[in-house]
């Protein structure tokens, strides 16, 4: 395992030493996510296996290549899981990948995302350093998070070598719910619910109806249903649903193989966005997915005259930005992290933004 | 690429002792209405420490601001003449964060304190800096909102001062910290460029600089503007007060709720010492004979509330407890707290001073760690009292000394040093929620390598090129820890404790 590590890191380090472009890779499931890679493979999936579980603490420790369904497998035996609920849209996604992309699914906007859950991570940095940040206790102000920042990064910072995530028990009772609704009563809807005290732990409206989940103890999960009413789903359906939504699997997604899929990711009560294209509304309205074919710009626009962002998830043309633009001030400082983390600009260049 | 790394930063400390206090005050007038800035020394002192009061300092000045502009013309002028700026909230810290820099301006954010907008149907409120914590729950609670993190000086400590540290409270194991409830930070960077961290939706593009921004204790730039999300209040909190005849046992017991699966809105234990000085200061009617108890509290609807209590009691009965009390109503419930939430005022009435430490470690260590500290009572000859954020493993032993004593001090000090560095190794952190600060600087040297420390110089250098935001606090530098280092081998072990060493 070490050995491993320290080929990698003399990679990395001669790489630098020749300006030459790596592109991590761990179980390529999230290949299609972000621009377009380029540079020589450097597949890091070997490196794999849990470091340590301890239920009780709530904190699991997991080397980078862990196969995230093996991670979950495990915390399963304990009726634990991530709370997050991480996409893994292909079979050997790994936990370094779940981590570096960032994404959430449906539990997102009552759960908290990934970056929420991330206590600690270990490191190759582009100068081939093994460096650890955070650590595997839940408090800990000790020096920058920069754990933190690590997830979403997209491997533009560093392989992550291994990560401490917290981890929570799962609910003991959940309940999917369907209403007919409009798209703007559903958003109105939803942000009501978010201010009262509701075990919501999922949310999903396509034209004509809005499903929820809701997660918690027994008692206020019933309590809850009897108070909103609704069409309850039994449970195969309701488990297929969400793990549609999740994984992306669901007939709505079907339309962006051929379209490209935009993710909108805007204030919970913004209004209907009325864009051309096909919508589906989660995270109780702060998430917007849509299919269609209209200009970025248009898009990009929008999103942020709504005091959000947009970014063209799958499809479209990936050479070009992906994210949505930072302001200058801010891309600067993004620029300067780069160069604090990965000097030679060799890991995954170009990934995120365009020139890092 | 390699001279990059011939001039790695953080070697060592800038030197601003040529700094002139009269071209420094006159730039800053040049720029600064009326009223706003502050040079004479009587005006000086109330500024001269926060929280820790050991640490004291006096800047050069002292600056007020009231608007954006105004603290971009701070920084501004501060990054032309090269001149140390400290950021200070209400000055609640207990790690010297916002010790002032004898040649620096003090940028105090006091008059940051409007509740800019506060949006119930979104859940979010847009504040300035300088509000307090608990202002904000009072501004959301007539729409059944509040802000979640609640520290135990939320009276007091400001929003900025929360980011800054990244706040807890006793409600965080459920509800999270600072930075799982902000939304957006807006900031300003040495150099006078506005910044905004984050935004009103649940994610931002790039990097997540909100993340890193939060708990950075001031020192990558200074907050003007602060978005947080709003939690709604659960219609019911109760309490469980559970004794125990064993320290450990408690601890265990702790685990058992986690494994239970049940994740209570608060949980908290005191050790007898603990439980002995609050009684003394509030009358809650704790049991005086239990060597340990926990507090834990369940929130919900009252149908979760009642399912809950009872799988907590089943557990606590299981794991051995001596006595379990339940909150019969609200002002039972407000007593059980009571004096947990008294422990600091408590120890400063037992004692002229208290040093409060900060260590979280892995729960299933506290018996090593109680153990360690009884020792260390008798080898420092002061008494310690132990509160312990139990549910995230957040120790807060409060060690009681008399500074006018000759020696005690140093003895107070020492024996933190020492908790501190076995909190590291018992695979824990030197500090859960209050900060490195100037305070635990040294013991940053046990924590992190000389390239993580390196690392974090870097981190710094990308916002504050010049390092003159908060300069010398939060992470040493490698001449420092080479002189921490002649004095200590790292590791937890301490060549001849018995030596005073300060
Ligand atoms: C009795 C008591 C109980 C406490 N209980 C808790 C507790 O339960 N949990 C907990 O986490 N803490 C607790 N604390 C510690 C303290 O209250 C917190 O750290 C609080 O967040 C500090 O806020 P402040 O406004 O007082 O900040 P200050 O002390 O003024 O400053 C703290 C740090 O923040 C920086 N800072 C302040 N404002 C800004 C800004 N606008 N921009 C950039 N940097 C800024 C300062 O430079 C400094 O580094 C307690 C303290 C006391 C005295």
């Amino acid at each position: 395992m070490e050995d491993s590590v320290s080929a990698w890191a003399e990679r990395i380090r001669n790489a630098a030493a020749t300006g030459t472009a790596l592109c991590i890779v761990g179980g390529g499931s999230k290949q299609f996510y972000g621009r377009v890679q380029q540079g020589e493979i450097l597949d890091v999936s070997s490196h794999r296996g849990v470091v340590s579980y301890e239920p009780t603490e709530l904190v699991v420790t997991v080397r980078g290549g862990t196969p995230l369904a093996e991670l979950e497998a495990l915390l399963a035996t304990q009726g634990q899981f991530l709370p997050f609920e991480p996409p893994h849209f292909a079979p050997g996604a790994t936990v370094a990948g779940c981590v570096a992309a960032g994404l959430a699914g449906p539990r997102r906007a009552t759960a908290g995302g990934v970056r929420d859950y991330v206590l600690g991570v270990k490191l190759l940095d582009g100068r081939g350093q093994v460096l650890t940040f955070g650590g595997q206790v839940m408090k800990n102000v000790a020096g920058y998070d920069v754990s933190r920042i690590i997830a979403g990064s997209l491997g533009t910072l560093g392989v992550i070598l291994e990560v401490s995530l917290k981890v929570l028990p799962r609910p003991v009772a959940e309940a999917t719910l369907r209403f007919a609704m409009s798209e703007a009563d559903a958003i109105e809807r939803l942000n009501q619910w978010g201010g009262q005290p509701l075990p919501l732990s999922a949310s999903a409206w396509q034209e004509g109806g809005l499903t929820i989940r809701l997660s918690g103890a027994e008692a206020a999960v019933s309590t809850a249903c009897q108070r909103l009413g609704g069409e309850r789903l039994d449970a195969a359906e309701s488990g297929a649903f969400w793990q549609g939504l999740r994984e992306q699997t669901a007939a709505y997604f079907a339309a962006a193989a051929t379209r490209p899929l935009w993710r909108l990711s805007v204030p919970s009560s913004a209004p209907p966005l009325k864009l051309a294209g096909t919508q589906l509304i989660e995270w109780g309205g702060a998430q917007r997915w849509l299919v269609g074919e209209l200009p970025g710009e248009q898009i990009q626009a929008r999103a942020s005259a709504l005091g959000g962002h947009a970014s063209l998830f799958r499809g479209g043309n990936r050479d070009g930005e992906v994210f949505a633009p930072l302001a200058p001030a801010l891309l600067a400082l993004h620029r300067r992290l780069k160069t604090a983390f990965d000097p030679a600009g060799i890991l995954n260049p170009g990934r995120l933004y365009q020139g890092f | 690429m390699m001279e990059i790394e011939a001039q790695a930063p953080g070697v060592q400390e800038r030197d601003f002792s040529a700094l002139d206090k009269a071209r420094v005050v006159e730039a800053l007038a040049r720029v600064l209405p009326v009223g706003v800035l502050m040079f004479e020394n009587e005006d000086l002192r109330p500024y001269e420490c926060d929280g820790l009061a050991a640490y004291r300092s006096v800047p050069m000045a002292v600056v007020l601001p009231t608007t954006e502009e105004q603290v971009v013309a701070v920084l501004r002028t501060c990054s032309e003449l090269g001149v140390p700026v400290v950021a200070r909230g209400a000055g609640t810290g207990l790690s010297g964060g916002a010790l002032p820099h004898p040649q620096g301006v003090l940028l105090s954010l006091a008059r940051f304190n409007r509740i800019v907008h506060l949006d119930p149907h979104a859940r979010t409120a847009v504040v300035q800096p300088g509000v307090r914590n608990l202002a904000i729950s009072e501004a959301a609670a007539p729409h059944g909102l509040y802000y979640a993190p609640d520290p135990s000086s939320q009276i007091a400590c400001t929003i900025g001062g929360n980011v800054a540290e990244n706040a807890g409270g006793v409600h965080c194991l459920k509800y999270g910290l600072t930075v799982h409830n902000l939304m957006r930070v807006r900031g300003v960077t040495i150099e006078g460029e506005v910044v905004e961290f984050g935004n009103h939706a649940l994610d931002a593009p790039g990097y997540d600089l909100l993340a890193l921004m939060t708990g950075s204790e001031g020192m990558l730039a200074v907050v003007t503007e602060v978005t947080v999300r709003l939690t709604p209040k659960p219609q019911l909190a109760q309490c469980v007060l559970a004794a125990f005849d064993d320290v450990i046992r408690a601890g265990d017991a702790v685990a058992a709720i986690i494994a239970a699966g049940i994740i209570p809105a608060g949980l908290e234990m005191m050790d007898q010492p603990a439980t002995a000085a609050v009684e003394e200061f509030v009358h809650a009617g704790y049991p005086l004979d239990a060597k340990a108890i926990l507090l834990c509290e369940s929130d919900g609807t009252p149908e979760e509330v009642a399912e809950e209590i009872a799988r907590v009691r089943e557990v606590l009965e299981r794991s051995g407890a001596t006595e379990i009390r339940v909150s019969r109503d609200e002002a039972e419930r407000m007593r059980f707290w009571a004096g947990r939430k008294a422990a600091f005022p408590a120890a400063g009435r037992m004692s002229p001073d208290y040093y409060c430490m900060d260590g979280t470690i892995p729960r299933k260590r506290l018996g090593e760690m109680l153990s360690a500290i009884q020792r260390m009572e008798t080898e420092y000859g002061l008494r310690c009292i132990n509160v312990f954020h139990a549910g995230d493993g957040n120790l807060h032993p409060l060690i009681l000394f008399d500074a006018n004593q000759a020696g005690e001090m140093e003895r107070a000090e020492a024996f933190g040093a020492e908790i501190l560095e076995l909190s590291v190794a018992l695979g824990g952190t030197i500090t859960g929620e209050h900060g490195v600060g100037i305070e635990k600087i040294n013991q940053m040297c046990s924590q992190f390598s000389v390239a993580e420390r390196t690392q974090f110089f870097r981190v710094k250098a990308a916002f504050d090129p010049a390092g003159l935001l908060n300069p010398g606090k939060a992470i040493p530098t490698l001449h420092r820890c080479a002189e921490y280092g002649r004095l200590h081998v790292s590791g937890g072990a301490v060549p001849h404790p018995d030596i005073p060493r300060f």
